[in-house]
């Protein structure tokens, strides 16, 4: 293996050269043309039954569109915006931490998430869902400060090293919330909190997630600023940008996806860790070009996950947060032993 | 006899420190609270006693050996996925087969057909990762995490297609607490390990040999491979003693190997290894005491090992001991 020094951001070269400044657009919106078609499945499977003469003809068939409405509509949505914001999380994560293996559930953010989820269920248990969401995004920011905080102190830092690091802070942070949720008969509630599951996704119950689809939005906007800090510190500050500025703004962005995702659905992982990947082998590593590519695949990763979940057993389902964890533990394995062969 | 024989090392010392207080916490863990209903108390926690000694003997022994095998201070066969491999096994065996055979089947013959897969899968393991040229410690690390996340989803998937009645059989067959253990599987788990043991404390001195690293060991005569791989397929035997008796444990082992080897101060296997024992009963034994009797929490010490052996885990790649 040939030394590099230990900041060296290991950012893997685009598979080929761009066509044009702004990307392969057109395959872009083939992307999102099939995770439309994804959407569209996503619609019409599940224990009652919704087709497409019944969409078409809803004064004769008023139960589909209730179906459609209230429950289908929104989980579709849910599963969109949720796939949305968390690869761009994860890629801003990347960004921030200069380093491929890192995301939401490879940080500790979502474990911390889910201890604030549980805290502040013991201390205010009738606080509106807003509140609860905001100090999950607190417990998740103090959780990713710690996170990079640990890398600091960490000497001769190997890539590999780092999302080792926050899986076990994770590891840690959830048994802190396995202790307190054990002591306090809450033991199930956090099984169903914390895995990704959109089964109990209605009209009325997701619309928080509209929240990080914002968040998105400004990340988006402010994307230049992420790219910059993905070059370093020295070159930030050279640039004229104030570094810590710019961290803490993605950490704030970071942990309130996290926070708003968890609260509302529960954990997804690896969907952070794998499509920023992936994107970034097909149009680089300029978060402003990045991102629409994250966003669009991400919110295809999850369907899929769902659409295979909600198939394997019909009519009971396995959530996300399961398939997605299998999906993904394979496909970083993938990207482990892919880097590997050619550095090694 | 002269003064001098009875002088003991400063490591023999406090091996025998540690000896006395495992069998302090055994005694009091039996006879404290007993309200005077000897003939019950005594066998019920006779048996809790047993699984504990079996458990903290398995995890303790495997971590060492592990670490020696492997030349570094931080894995263990936890990390590297082998406890949530035999979960998946498990799972996948009550999956294909249905609980209706599984039950019918000789739990020793199932026990064993397990262990030999759970050998297999070391020994490819083992070939693939840490023979690959080039292969740094960290990619081994950052593989043995991932592949227990695989492997835990894997199992949940698979434990959320069968039908409830089937999960609550796994549940209960696989994963005795401390609490409740079921004593067929004390026995074969007991006589796995005594045979396991017995294949090890041959290979004892070679062990001592390994710990000074690959190259030199070669050059000092020993069968590196064929070594290691039945020092793995031990490995195998007794994390597979330790998932079925309480299920997985991460950071357990890491606490106790490196609190052994931190405090005996010695290479030496006749020396590390025992006192690992002595911690991980102390370690579990008083932790239960001093969570029950103390804070009147109840059996949960595993999630506050999993707490601290993390904080340990941390502290040994803040302190470099991946160099």
């Amino acid at each position: 293996m040939p030394t590099r020094s230990p900041d060296s951001p290991l950012l893997p070269e685009p598979a080929f050269a761009l066509p044009g400044p702004r990307g392969p657009l057109p395959l872009l919106a083939l992307a999102g043309l099939g995770v439309l078609v994804l959407a569209g499945t996503s619609l019409l499977i599940g224990v009652s039954r919704v087709s497409w003469d019944a969409l078409l003809a809803p004064a004769e068939h008023p139960r589909a569109l209730q179906v459609l409405v209230i429950s289908r509509v929104p989980r579709t949505l849910a599963l969109v915006l949720a796939g949305m914001s968390l690869g761009v999380a994860g890629l801003i994560m990347q960004m921030l931490a200069r380093n491929r293996f890192v995301e939401p559930f490879t940080a500790g953010t979502a474990e911390s998430a889910s201890l604030g989820l549980l805290v502040v269920t013991l201390l205010a248990p009738g606080i509106p869902i807003l509140a609860r969401t905001a100090v999950a995004a607190g417990f998740s920011m103090a959780g990713t400060a710690l996170f990079l905080l640990i890398l600091r102190r960490i000497p001769l830092r190997s890539a590999l090293v780092v999302p080792v690091v926050g899986l076990v802070l994770g590891a840690i942070f959830d048994a802190a919330t396995t202790f307190f949720a054990y002591r306090f008969s809450l033991l199930q509630s956090l099984m169903a909190w914390t895995t990704g599951d959109f089964s109990s996704v209605l009209r009325g119950r997701y619309e928080l997630l509209w929240g990080a689809f914002v968040l998105t939005v400004l990340a988006y906007v402010v994307a230049d600023r992420f790219t910059v800090a993905g070059m370093g510190e020295a070159f930030t500050t050279n640039l004229g940008l104030s570094h810590p500025r710019i961290v803490a703004l993605g950490l704030a962005i970071v942990a309130m996806v996290t926070a708003v995702v968890v609260a509302t659905v529960g954990m997804i992982p690896f969907i952070g860790l794998v499509v920023p990947n992936v994107v970034s082998l097909i149009v680089g590593d300029n978060a402003r070009r990045a991102i629409p590519w994250v966003a669009v695949l991400g919110a295809g990763f999850v369907l899929l996950c769902d659409v295979v979940g909600r198939v394997v057993r019909q009519p009971y389902e396995i959530p996300v947060g399961t398939v997605a964890g299998v999906v993904g533990s394979l496909v970083f394995l993938h990207l482990l032993f892919r880097r590997d062969s050619r550095v090694g | 006899m002269s003064a001098s024989a009875l002088r003991l090392e400063g490591h023999e010392r406090r091996l025998l420190l540690l000896g006395a207080l495992a069998v302090l916490c055994v005694g009091v863990f039996m006879t404290v609270d007993a309200g005077g209903r000897w003939d019950f108390v005594l066998p019920f926690r006779a048996r809790k006693v047993a699984t504990v000694l079996l458990v903290g003997y398995a995890i303790a022994v495997s971590t060492v050996l592990f670490q020696t095998v492997t030349e570094n201070r931080v894995l263990t066969p936890a990390i590297m996925g082998f406890d949530t491999l035999y979960v998946l096994l498990q799972t996948c065996l009550l999956f294909f087969l249905g609980s209706r055979t599984v039950a019918s089947l000789d739990p020793r013959l199932l026990f064993a057909v397990e262990v030999a897969v759970m050998v297999l899968f070391s020994a490819v393991l083992h070939r693939w990762l840490f023979e690959g040229r080039g292969r740094s410690i960290h990619l081994l690390l950052l593989t043995g995490v991932v592949l227990g996340v695989l492997f835990r989803s894997l199992s949940t998937f698979l434990q959320r297609v069968i039908a409830p009645g089937e999960f609550a059989f796994l549940e209960d067959r696989f994963f005795a607490s401390f609490n409740n253990p079921d004593p067929d599987l004390l026995a074969v788990s007991a006589l796995m390990t005594v045979g396991a043991s017995v294949l090890g404390l041959r290979l004892l001195h070679a062990c001592d040999v390994l710990g000074l690293g690959r190259d030199v060991a070669i050059s000092l005569g020993v069968d590196h491979r064929r070594t290691v791989s039945r020092l793995l397929a031990v490995v195998a035997v007794l994390v597979s003693v330790s998932t079925a008796l309480v299920g997985p444990v991460t950071f357990f082992g890491l606490l106790v190997a490196n609190l052994a080897h931190g405090l005996v101060r010695s290479h030496r296997h006749v020396h590390v290894l025992p006192a690992a024992v002595f911690l991980a009963v102390i370690g579990l034994l008083g932790g239960q005491l001093v969570l029950e009797r103390v804070f009147s929490f109840g059996a949960n010490l595993r999630v506050i090992i999993e707490f601290l052996g993390g904080l340990m885990f941390i502290t040994l790649l803040m302190r470099g001991a991946l160099r």
